[in-house]
């Protein structure tokens, strides 16, 4: 009784935090801290950094991580399933009745034009998060290696991206393994 | 059958995808376009939409996809997909967690992860800079158009505006009124 009045309660709580993030990931840290960490004191204020870190290494949506992790924690399993489907729904079914009309929208002049600067906006965007992700790397010779060949694999010879996540990552794991064999020796 | 090959799609770029958000984008763009489940300038658009709406970016896109491509279960498919594999592995992570916290193998991962995925976003920047700067594929006479200069004067603002982290939100309201603006007093 008591876990499936918190799983419900954590359903409602993520419900509201998916309603009122735009965005989506970092923009979410905000509203969990006020949530989650003040208003339901479910977990602390470390608990959401050691929570970020964990989202970060792991893959998937950043929201969708924080979601299940935070719901595991207080409830097991039902509370993960109730926390992620709260993050999840509200903006399914703002998307999906968006995608009725938008098509019509998007016919009228004055929304083509503004979708022609908005372009201009989402590219600047993607490079800000490009500059990110960039601070977050190791400054090595390796790392921007990775980073080249990566690039190159991909925009000029067409390779699919998943074999060249898969190797990057060995790559990285390989080299930091050689690295410490070295230091230790 | 298109309900499961949204399925695996998303499922693929779900589990592929890490640090989520635009992290996504050269991701979705190979394979939306490759399945010709819409253009390229569409998704671009449709990016800003899912900047302005609530909920995480990926959890959008996939929803939207899904929509256009397989309708109301489309949807559903492509969503279940993007979410599913984070779920699993958060579930898996939360139960050993302290052996994962610590982890060589992972942290060893993440330092090859992370430049790779710089050098992929790299790839979204150029095939969605094609689109906002040369529509019309990649040509000299662009640089004589008017509306080259007009892209990049709203571009430079915008970049602007994002390196000195304002909203995104902020951002595709700006580049909107420029672009409205543009349309009707400029091109």
């Amino acid at each position: 009784m008591k876990t499936s009045r918190t799983a419900l309660d954590l359903f409602l709580t993520f419900g509201k935090i998916g309603t009122f993030t735009f965005g989506g990931g970092y923009a979410m840290i905000p509203l969990i801290q006020k949530e989650v960490v003040e208003t339901k004191k479910w977990i602390t204020t470390d608990d959401i950094l050691e929570i970020l870190a964990i989202a970060e290494s792991t893959p998937g949506p950043i929201a969708i991580n924080t979601a299940t992790f935070v719901g595991y924690r207080i409830a097991g399993t039902l509370g993960a399933i109730c926390a992620t489907l709260g993050v999840v729904l509200p903006s399914f079914f703002i998307i999906l009745a968006l995608s009725y009309v938008i098509r019509e929208f998007q016919e009228l002049k004055p929304v083509q034009y503004a979708f022609l600067g908005i372009r201009a906006g989402v590219l600047a965007l993607i490079i800000k998060a490009m500059w990110s992700m960039y601070a977050q790397c190791p400054k090595s010779i390796l790392s921007y290696l990775l980073m080249l060949t990566a690039f190159i694999a991909v925009a000029f010879f067409n390779l699919s991206i998943f074999p060249v996540i898969i190797v990057c990552a060995l790559i990285g794991l390989v080299s930091s393994c050689l690295y410490e064999r070295r230091t230790r020796q | 059958m298109i309900y499961l090959e949204l399925l695996w799609t998303f499922f693929k770029i779900g589990a592929f995808t890490f640090g989520g958000g635009y992290v996504m984008v050269p991701l979705i763009q190979a394979e939306v376009t490759s399945h010709g489940w819409m253009d390229a300038t569409s998704l671009v658009n449709f990016i800003a939409v899912s900047e302005s709406t609530p909920g995480p970016l990926a959890v959008n896109i996939a929803t939207y996809v899904g929509a256009e491509v397989g309708g109301i279960f489309g949807a559903v498919c492509a969503t279940f997909g993007v979410v599913f594999p984070a779920f699993l592995i958060i579930l898996i992570v939360a139960k050993c967690y302290e052996k994962f916290k610590t982890s060589k193998i992972v942290r060893g991962c993440m330092a090859g992860l992370k430049p790779a995925v710089v050098g992929l976003i790299g790839t979204a920047v150029v095939s969605v800079g094609r689109t906002v700067f040369f529509p019309d594929g990649i040509s000299f006479s662009a640089f004589s158009t008017l509306s080259f200069y007009v892209m990049a004067v709203i571009f430079l603002i915008s970049l602007v505006l994002a390196l000195k982290k304002k909203s995104p939100i902020l951002i595709i309201c700006i580049s909107a009124v420029l672009g409205i603006l543009a349309g009707y007093f400029v091109l």
